[in-house]
């Protein structure tokens, strides 16, 4: 038997959630007011999964960065992964929202795409 | 080998070095800083003083009277912001009348002509946010305010058409007496001159001490302020004093020529010479004694404080001498010291002159134009620099509304802006209600660009005061 | 020169506003935007989590810009960029500046302010101490590093823990920074949970409630700064100062609506949001001048500011269109507020010129836990709605119907919390 605690994060409320864990798996979640509670419970304690933001270098863009995202969440644990091959990659302006800049990034099957768009410098 | 060079370029300093480029002659301006107006002259209050507060007989009262008097003239050669809205001191309660009188006889002995009590309701009549608790009031309608960096800023930019140098983060650290003249020590290596004047503010002691037997201190006096939004700058049209009781000297409450509200200042002696901090109990203790002045002092509107340090010496009167042959001082000038600028830059450079035995020259030019202020400008004014150069149609700083074109102007002169801070004090971008937030991005780009430095090698002011770091990939 | 519709700002509020303009059938609309690109600042909020309630997904700030910019491309709405407006008159008079156009004066038809707010600055705190480099506020720091690409600095202390407060706590620190702490001096944050958790927690960084910044040092670049605990005053309490060095101090304490063009142009502001008072169109109490998003008052999420943007945009088209009587005067029926209810926007209703629909936006001025909100016509309650939560940092609305309010003669509205 293993307990977490975390706080909710679905409205202000901010419920304090413990989550009970048995082999791995949920077996309680307590402290929550409502259905969402425990569903956010447990995926972060089976699967937490983050949408990582940044830029990254732009290649004769109007300015020297663009934006970019990870095109859905990836696993928590692998956002610093991701950030070093953010800051190694790089793009050739003009970016428009939506181009690829990293395919399938850290084997986690999901792309780094830019979010904003760059023209080239004049 | 200059025949004069002058250490420190605040206000004093400046003054001195555009009185002497009347003369024939070279000079250089000698600063620590990174900038003209970086110590004291950058941080007062900011009035031109009547002359009714100096003690009868001393340095302080002739100068004041004098430099009133010549601050219309300075003002159009110089094109400094200066209007002489006139000063209240403010008297609480009866038994402090007599104190009121002492001060209006001081005024007429140091030779003013336009002082006069008034009444409390008198005062109120003509400025309505006075507090109901003034009954009388010592009225001086000589009294006026004056941008103190463009008053520093004129002296130097004038001194510079008419030849004189300057030579920036040069802080004197040796002086020596040759055969010839003077060498001066400093971070940027040996300077020689035929004369020297030591106008080195809180310092001027200290570089005193370089040459000649210690004579007297100059002791920080801290004095903090605070700074409120244009939106308030009409809460008063005059400059409003406290008459000093037993409970301390009081503070001021004064529109700026930008139109701005000021408080202050406080006064704490510090050892450190540096030490231009504010304090949580200086900023509550200052706005607490203002709001004895008026009916609803508007704290919430404050846009920012600071605190600037005044050169009180020992002596407690201006020091202006030859303290030794060829060595000229103008120290221990506190207030009244921004008003007394122009007869001190005068005086002490006919008195350098007539030791150098310099000439007046032909072609001394006592014109100088500041940064167009665009958006101050009439419409037509103004539409004719936008069509002339659309540089000054390009909007940075919009608290202030300054233009691109400005802030270019102000880097590209002499002594040009370097820094965020010289931008600042030259064009006003980042002194508005969002004390730089939106613009300073903007205007590091455009200092990167006419410097030619990246983004990491601009500054707010001194060398290490680093705004970013460098690029983030 | 005229114009019909002039907006006064390009990013999301007027976007939407043009864009729903446009749709109801407004000929002439032209935005000035005073940056060289449209979209305001949601360019600098590259994070996601934008566009929920909109799009029904979590778009980036500059995604969340590009999808109304598009919208309004395919309309022949017109677009100045790099242009200041200069002032605005009562009679609607725009004096605009621009490094292509020059000065220009537009004679506006209607307005419709859209300017945003700006960001509270360290000296309206009146945090003692030196003023050196390395003091940012955090939208100014977003802006350096997301869109110019530049590092502010390498150990960082966040005062507030508002939103941008938040979302820069993360971004310094993916950037390669340690943020040591986020000092909050109300004994709550006015952030979403959601970026306290994902912003914070996830990086192991303190937040501090109850405490404020109580002395900056360093004369040339930040070098720390001293925080101390507060009392239920928010005054600092002697000998809880804890000393954090630091190279750099963001600010995220408050944003201001930017003003300074409306009440110049006579524009009546509300003490409570230092927005303009605005009717039931969002019309001020200049004639035919509209306000809407953040230069009305600060919202928490942007699809908030399109909802009510768009509402601004519907009204300026039909003041145009219809020529309608400029302000009701004795038809308004005034909402007042009660309870917990700091203010509401908006703060007067005409019964014969509001939707069918009208929302009505407020905000609360503490926690409340298990309350109900109520509104009352006269002394009629006709709304009661129990919340298991209501926080400042969160807006609140209720939506009031015309059928409920035409030809009921009501004196007034009232808006307010209840414990029952």
């Amino acid at each position: 038997m293993e307990t977490r605690n975390l706080i909710c994060i679905n409205c202000p409320l901010g419920c304090p959630l413990t989550v009970t864990l048995e082999n791995g798996e949920v077996v309680k979640v307590e402290g929550n007011t409502c259905k969402r509670g425990e569903i956010y419970a447990k995926k972060e304690v089976t699967a937490p999964t983050r949408t990582v933001t940044s830029t990254v270098r732009a290649i004769g863009g109007e300015r020297p960065v663009v934006a970019v995202r990870t095109k859905t969440d990836v696993p928590k644990s692998k956002i610093f992964a991701v950030m070093e091959a953010i800051n190694a990659a790089e793009i050739e302006t003009p970016v428009r929202i939506g181009d690829v800049v990293i395919e399938n990034v850290c084997g986690t099957g999901v792309d780094v795409v830019a979010s904003a768009s760059l023209q080239r410098a004049r | 080998m200059y025949d004069v060079a002058v250490i420190g370029a605040g206000v004093i300093g400046c003054a001195i070095a555009r009185e002497l480029t009347r003369y024939t002659g070279s000079v250089v301006v000698v600063e620590k800083g990174e900038d003209v107006c970086t110590g004291t002259s950058k941080a007062n209050s900011a009035i031109v003083h009547g002359g009714f507060d100096a003690e009868n007989g001393t340095m302080k009262a002739k100068m004041n009277v004098l430099g009133n008097r010549m601050m219309t003239r300075i003002s159009e050669e110089l094109d400094v912001p200066f209007r002489r809205n006139g000063a209240f001191v403010l008297c609480f309660q009866e038994e402090d009348r007599p104190a009121l009188e002492t001060l209006y006889e001081r005024g007429v002995k140091n030779g003013l002509t336009d002082l006069s009590i008034v009444s409390g309701d008198e005062a109120r009549k003509m400025e309505p946010n006075l507090s109901e608790n003034v009954v009388a009031a010592l009225w001086c309608p000589s009294s006026g305010i004056v941008c103190p960096f463009e008053l520093t800023l004129g002296f130097a930019e004038n001194a510079a058409k008419n030849g004189a140098e300057f030579r920036f983060l040069s802080g004197v650290t040796g002086v020596a007496r040759g055969e010839d003249g003077f060498t001066l020590e400093t971070e940027s290596g040996e300077i020689r001159a035929k004369a020297v004047v030591n106008a080195a503010g809180v310092y001027a002691d200290r570089i005193h001490d370089l040459l000649l037997p210690h004579d007297y201190t100059v002791t920080a006096r801290r004095g903090e302020y605070c700074l409120c939004d244009k939106t308030v700058g009409g809460l008063v049209d005059r400059t409003i004093f406290q008459l000093p009781t037993k409970l301390g000297k009081g503070v001021l409450v004064t529109p700026t020529v930008h139109g701005n509200l000021l408080l202050g200042p406080t006064a704490e002696d510090t050892d450190d010479k540096e030490y231009t901090a504010t304090t949580a109990f200086g900023l509550a203790d200052l706005q607490k004694r203002a709001a004895l002045s008026v009916k609803s002092l508007p704290t919430r509107q404050v846009i920012t404080s600071f605190s600037g340090l005044r050169a009180h010496t020992d002596v407690d009167d201006f020091i202006l001498r030859e303290a030794a042959p060829g060595f000229f001082e103008a120290a221990g000038i506190e207030s009244p010291g921004l008003t007394s600028a122009p007869v001190i830059g005068e005086m002490m450079a006919e008195k350098i002159a007539a030791a150098l035995g310099l000439s007046k020259r032909a072609d001394f030019d006592p014109i100088r134009k500041g940064v167009p202020h665009i958006y101050s400008l009439p419409e037509e004014e103004r539409r004719a620099y936008i069509e002339k150069d659309p540089l000054y149609g390009s909007i940075v700083c919009r608290c202030e509304t300054v233009s691109e074109g400005e802030i270019r102007d102000a880097i590209r002169r002499t002594p040009g802006a370097t820094t965020l801070d010289g931008v600042k004090r030259r064009t006003r971008a980042g002194m508005g209600r969002c004390q730089a937030g939106f613009c300073s991005p903007r205007v590091m780009e455009i200092l990167s660009r006419e410097l030619g430095l990246p983004l990491s090698g601009i500054r707010k002011n001194t060398p290490a005061s680093v705004l970013v770091y460098g690029k983030t990939k | 020169m005229k114009r019909e519709i002039v907006i006064i700002g390009g990013g999301p509020a007027g976007l939407a506003a043009a864009l729903a303009a446009k749709e109801a059938g407004a000929k002439d609309v032209l935005i000035l935007e005073r940056d060289v690109r449209l979209g305001g600042i949601l360019n600098q909020c590259i994070h996601n989590g934008f566009g929920l309630h909109t799009f029904k997904e979590e778009l980036t700030g500059p995604e969340y810009a590009a999808r109304f910019e598009e919208k309004v491309m395919e309309t022949d709405a017109e677009v100045w960029l790099s242009t200041m407006v200069l002032s605005l008159s009562k009679d609607r008079v725009i004096t605009a500046v621009s490094r292509e156009k020059g000065l220009v004066t537009i004679e506006a038809g209607a307005v419709i302010l859209a300017m945003g707010c700006r960001e509270r600055s360290r000296g309206a705190l009146n945090i003692p101490g030196f003023r050196p480099a390395g003091i940012y506020s955090a939208g100014t720091a977003q802006r350096l590093v997301n869109m110019e690409g530049q590092m502010p600095g390498h150990e960082v202390v966040i005062l507030g823990s508002g939103d941008i407060g938040l979302i820069m706590a993360r971004r310094m620190t993916l950037e390669g920074a340690k943020v040591k702490v986020v000092a909050e001096l109300q004994p709550y944050s006015g952030g979403l949970k959601r970026n306290i958790v994902q912003c914070l927690d996830d990086y192991g960084i303190p937040l501090k409630l109850s405490h404020t910044v109580t002395e900056i040092r360093g004369k040339d670049r930040v070098t720390g700064v001293v925080i101390s605990e507060v009392d239920d005053r928010l005054q600092p309490i002697p000998g809880t100062e804890e000393y954090y060095s630091c190279d750099t101090l963001l600010l995220s304490v408050g944003l201001i609506p930017e003003n300074e063009l409306s009440t110049g142009a006579g524009v009546e502001l509300s003490r409570a949001t230092n927005g303009p008072t605005v009717n039931e169109r969002l019309m001020t109490s200049v004639p035919g001048v509209f306000a809407c998003g953040n230069v009305l008052h600060v919202h928490d999420l942007v699809d908030y500011v399109s909802e009510e943007a768009a509402a601004a945009g519907r009204a300026a088209a039909e003041y145009i269109a219809n020529g309608q009587p400029e302000r009701s005067g004795g038809a308004e029926i005034p909402i007042a507020v009660g309870g917990g209810v700091r203010y509401t926007v908006p703060s007067a209703v005409d019964p014969a010129h509001m939707p069918e629909l009208l929302t009505v936006r407020f905000r609360v001025g503490n926690i409340y836990k298990n309350v109900y909100t109520s509104v009352y016509f006269d002394g009629e309650r006709v709304l009661h709605r129990k919340k298991q939560v209501m926080a400042p940092g969160e807006m609140e609305q209720v939506v009031l119907k015309r059928a409920d309010l035409l030809g009921k003669n009501v004196g007034k509205i009232t808006v307010t919390t209840e414990e029952d």
